[in-house]
This record gives C-alpha cells, sequence and structure tokens, in this order.
C-alpha cells in the first residue's frame, strides 16, 4: 500500500450490545505518523471503538482497516502490526516486570535471548530497570501504566492504541505518561488515543474527534474545534455584592449571546478582540459595577464538548462503561 | 502447531512461575490433602468398615482422586482474573495461538497435579499404605490420574470462562463437584449407602475412576473400570475443551 494512504480508515462502524448502542456508525480516517485524539465521555463508545479496530471483538456492520489490513479477515496478520495499552493495565501482578515483558515478546514469536534484550530495553527506556525484578504488585499505579505501555511496545508496531492511557493517574505520573507517548510519536508511531480529558487531547493529539453515543460528531485539529465554537469568551468576576443585572445589561452590546452567570463570574462569547477589554472596563465602571477580575480567552475543548453536545464532557453518564460490561 | 506448542508452553511457564509467589495457592496443594488425609485416616476412618481391606489401603486411591479432580480450580480462578484484569485482552491482541491461553492453562494444572499427587503417596506410605501392584500397573495408575485430572481442569476452564468473579467461579465448581466425589466409592463402601444413592454411586465417574485405582494399586479385580474411568476422562475432556475454547471465542468474536 502507499505512504499517503491513511494508517486506519473506518466506515460505517456500528456495534449493540442489547439495547445500547456503542457505535452508531462511525467514519474516521487517521493519517500516518500522527496522534488521533478520540475525546469522549464515559459511554462514549470509544473501548469499543478499539476493541474493534484491535480484533477483540466483532463489528455488527462497516468495515475497519488498519494499515490496508481488514480487521476481521485478515486479524491474525494484523495482530503482528498494532499494540495495544489498555485502560486497566493489563500486566500479570505475580510476575516481575522483565517476565512480563519477555513473556509477551516471545508470544511475538521472539526467542527467549531476543525477548529478554527487548523487554530490558524497554524497562530502561521507561525508567523501571531498578524495578525490573520485583514482582508487579509492588509497583505504583504509574509504574504498572508505563510497563503496560511498555508490553504493547514489545514488537515496535507501526500502529498503536491508547484506550484512556492516564485515567486514574495523579498528576505527576499523568505528566511522566504524556512524555512517553510524545517520544514514541516523535518516531513516527501512528497512535489512536482514547481519553475523556480535554487537556489531554490538546497536548498529545494531531487531531481530534469528538464521540457522543457512538457517533464522530466533529473532527478537526484542537484549532478547527475552537474556532468551531466561535470567538473569544470574555470572563469577568464580580466583587461581593456587584450587580449581576447592572453587569449583564452593561455587557449585552458586546455580547453575541446571552450572557451566563455562575457565582460571582459572568461569562459570554464577544465577537472580536480587538478592544475588547478596554470596552468592558469602560461599560462597567460607567454602570458601577466593581470588578475583581476580567479575562478573555479562546474556548477550551470544555467549550467545545458543551457546545457539540449539549452536555460537559466530563460529566458521568448514564451508561457509563456499558460497552465494556456488556462484554464481560 | 509448532506455534501452538510454544505459545502454550509461554503461557504454562507464566502459570508456574507466579504460583510460589502466591502462596495461598500454594497451601491448597500440599497442606490441604494432607490434612484431609489425616482427618479421614486418623478421624473418620475407624468409624467407616471396609470388609477385606485396612481403611487406609481404601482411603488412599480415593482421596487422591477427588484431590486431583479439584486440582484445576487453579485454572478458573486464573482465568476468571486474566478476564477480569484485562490479561486476556492484551493475549487476544498478540499473534499468538488462539488455543494456546487455555492450552497453557490446562497444561501447567498437570504439573501442579503431578507434585500433589506426590505429595498424598508419600504422606499415604508415611501413615501405612503400600502397592499391591507391579511398577507398570503403579505407573499406569498415575497416567490415569493425570488424565481424570487434565478432563477436570476443562470443567474448571469452562467454569472459569462463565463464572463473573473468581469467587463464584471458586464456589460453583466446589459446589458442583464436591457432593460428586462424596456420593461415591472414594471414602466409604457405595453397599453402605441408601439403595438411592447407591444407584447414583454405582455410574458416577469418580466411583468408577477410584475402583479403576483400587484395581491398578491393590490388585482387586478390574472389571471394565480401568477402561471406564479412561472413557469418562476421554468423554468430559471431549465435551467440556470445546466449550471452553468456544466460551474464549466468543469473547473474541463478540
Amino acid at each position: 500500500m502507499h505512504d499517503d494512504q491513511p494508517a486506519i480508515t473506518v466506515r460505517g462502524l456500528e456495534k449493540s450490545f442489547g439495547e445500547v448502542k456503542a457505535l452508531a456508525g462511525v467514519d474516521l480516517d487517521v493519517t500516518r505518523g500522527t496522534v488521533l485524539g478520540l475525546l469522549g465521555p464515559n459511554g462514549a463508545g470509544k473501548t469499543t471503538f478499539v476493541r474493534v479496530l484491535t480484533t477483540l471483538i466483532q463489528a455488527d456492520a462497516g468495515t475497519a482497516r488498519v494499515l490496508g489490513l481488514e480487521v476481521v479477515e485478515d486479524a491474525a496478520e494484523l495482530r503482528q502490526q498494532i499494540g495495544l495499552a489498555g485502560q486497566y493495565a493489563a500486566v500479570d501482578e505475580n510476575l516481575t516486570g522483565l517476565e512480563n515483558l519477555v513473556m509477551v515478546g516471545r508470544l511475538y514469536g521472539m526467542s527467549r535471548r531476543r525477548a529478554r534484550a527487548r523487554g530490558e530495553a524497554l524497562l530502561a527506556d521507561f525508567d523501571l530497570l531498578d524495578a525490573a525484578k520485583r514482582p508487579v504488585k509492588t509497583y505504583s499505579g504509574g509504574m504498572r501504566r508505563r510497563l503496560d505501555l511498555g508490553a504493547a511496545l514489545v514488537a515496535k508496531p507501526p500502529v498503536l492504541f491508547l484506550d484512556e492511557p492516564t485515567t486514574g493517574l495523579d498528576p505527576r505520573s499523568r505528566l511522566a505518561m504524556w512524555a512517553v507517548i510524545e517520544s514514541l510519536v516523535s518516531e513516527g508511531t501512528t497512535v489512536l488515543l482514547t481519553t475523556q480529558y480535554l487537556d489531554e487531547a490538546d497536548r498529545l493529539a494531531d487531531t481530534i474527534a469528538v464521540v457522543d453515543h457512538g457517533l464522530v460528531i466533529a473532527q478537526g485539529t484542537s484549532d478547527e474545534l475552537k474556532d468551531r465554537v466561535g470567538g473569544e469568551r470574555l470572563e469577568v468576576t464580580l466583587e461581593d455584592g456587584a450587580s449581576f443585572e447592572d453587569a449583564v445589561r452593561a455587557l449585552a452590546p458586546m455580547a453575541e449571546d446571552a450572557p451566563s452567570c455562575d457565582g460571582r463570574l459572568v461569562t459570554m462569547n464577544v465577537r472580536q478582540r480587538h478592544g475588547t477589554i478596554v470596552e468592558a472596563v469602560r461599560r462597567l465602571s460607567d454602570a458601577g459595577v466593581d470588578v475583581e477580575d476580567l479575562a478573555l480567552r479562546r474556548p477550551t475543548l470544555d467549550d467545545v464538548f458543551l457546545t457539540l453536545t449539549g452536555h460537559a464532557a466530563e460529566e458521568p453518564v448514564a451508561e457509563e462503561h456499558a460497552d465494556r460490561e456488556a462484554v464481560a | 502447531m509448532r506455534r501452538l506448542i510454544s505459545d502454550t508452553l509461554v503461557i504454562a511457564e507464566r502459570n508456574l512461575v507466579r504460583l510460589p509467589r502466591a502462596p495461598e495457592l500454594l497451601l491448597a496443594f500440599t497442606v490441604q490433602p494432607i490434612m484431609f488425609l489425616l482427618l479421614f485416616r486418623y478421624v473418620f476412618g475407624g468409624a467407616i468398615s471396609t470388609p477385606g481391606l485396612p481403611y487406609v489401603q481404601f482411603l488412599i486411591p480415593g482421596i487422591i482422586v477427588q484431590n486431583i479432580a479439584f486440582g484445576g480450580f487453579v485454572t478458573a480462578l486464573g482465568l476468571n482474573e486474566d478476564l477480569h484484569k484485562g490479561l486476556i485482552d492484551r493475549f487476544r491482541s498478540l499473534p499468538m495461538a488462539r488455543a494456546a491461553v487455555l492450552a497453557g492453562r490446562t497444561f501447567s494444572d498437570v504439573v501442579t497435579n503431578s507434585l500433589s499427587v506426590a505429595i498424598l503417596l508419600v504422606t499415604g506410605v508415611i501413615i501405612g499404605f503400600s502397592f499391591n501392584a507391579d511398577v507398570l500397573h503403579i505407573v499406569a495408575g498415575i497416567l490415569l490420574l493425570l488424565l481424570f485430572g487434565y478432563a477436570f481442569s476443562w470443567v474448571f476452564a469452562f467454569v472459569g470462562m462463565i463464572a463473573s468473579t473468581p469467587e463464584s467461579a471458586n464456589s460453583v465448581a466446589f459446589i458442583a463437584i464436591f457432593p460428586l466425589t462424596f456420593i461415591s466409592s472414594a471414602f466409604v463402601p457405595v453397599a453402605s449407602m441408601p439403595s438411592v444413592l447407591q444407584a447414583f454411586a454405582r455410574v458416577n465417574p469418580f466411583t468408577i475412576t477410584v475402583n479403576a485405582m483400587r484395581s491398578l494399586w491393590l490388585g482387586l479385580p478390574a472389571g471394565n473400570y480401568v477402561w471406564g474411568a479412561v472413557a469418562w476422562a476421554v468423554g468430559i475432556t471431549v465435551v467440556f475443551a470445546p466449550l471452553a475454547v468456544s466460551r474464549y471465542r466468543r469473547h473474541v468474536g463478540g
């Protein structure tokens, strides 16, 4: 196949578990050597999508190809080309870090010696060499995730699937994990990453696909998505005792939509950046409203998600993990 | 085929390497059977009459058969744990032989079963058991035991694939198999039971296998017991291995 063909091509992918439609017709392309971030809340269908692409389950309808290999017909060949690191660190707790990697290497068909060399190299890369001979049950959450990622990389797969790689990690381990993923990408690996964290997608992904209820509802770079939401947002924090009504009335002529109020915070979309702050200060001052803080910011992916779906990205959804439970 | 064998060995090795690191599991192989053996030999044994045979001779083949049937519970626990911890997903995403995870499990049971047979035999001899057979028959008896244990490993593999938690895998298996082992000739003569239970005990594969062991190790009349026991072991394997594998594939296929 040609290098300019996408690494992953998905058309009309559907999968239901009983009543729950986990995938409702997903179309998606991932360009070679890029990171696609699949962003959505729990139950959006992200994990199901990854499980179909990694040959763990079969879709009800649609096609999916990875490196030109069809996920069902060419499953055996495809498994040679992919690595999977899951949201539940899939390593054996009673084996040591090294034993885990050697096992995976040998299951890829490597000799014991080669699997061992590869395992040691990966442990060194991921700062786990000191813990190589300790059972995994003594590892911290962050160490387990790094080992899990190491296991996915044993065969140096050109395409990597990361299903919520930092869910449940503390902020420091999360930053360390991001650094590891970034270094992988710089080596040309194609990555499909699922996440429910907006900052994670923002930082790691070249392209973001927003999923909700089994559908891709928007796709683009982080900036493109933010542009879809519209211009700048003005945030005004009022002094204690300042009047909301006065503030909203004063600012209304500048606003694109109805200003929203939350506690002492007034937020609105504004038409343009230029001169906005000066004008806002002047209007509020004329109206006699005391202001504690005033800021103009680009929309975040949180705003994007809210605008696109009508609900926040990180709010718990009723069918939380329905895709996984239905399988289990 | 070569791939299946090498992958099976990798999985079996993994299962065996981790075993000593889960001490509670190891106790189940060593201390627990010895405890049962001593309990029956010295506590209940005096009250059970076994015409023509000292109770210790009667008991050892029976308790070894019961013990080996439960050897596979490690498979049920281990598979269920692997399912829930995502390890099965990892294995399924690897280019390994599809059947190797289950085959490796049941194969490592053969190794642990051999260990527990050895432990029980040594303890048995210490408390007064003696073979009344030549080496060939003794070895044939051990092979029959391992075959029978292997069959039950597949039963446990199936249970491990369908159970919702490792704990329920354990209790389902226990509730299903435990009464079977007692309503048999393993611990008491079948003739001492009420007639309804006798009818059941006579066709129970445990009775047939225990009787086969007694004929091989003690020189008792064999009848068709040995072939009957082999047929049961093969039959159980032929039914439960495909069930377990199809269950595994269903997880793959979704």
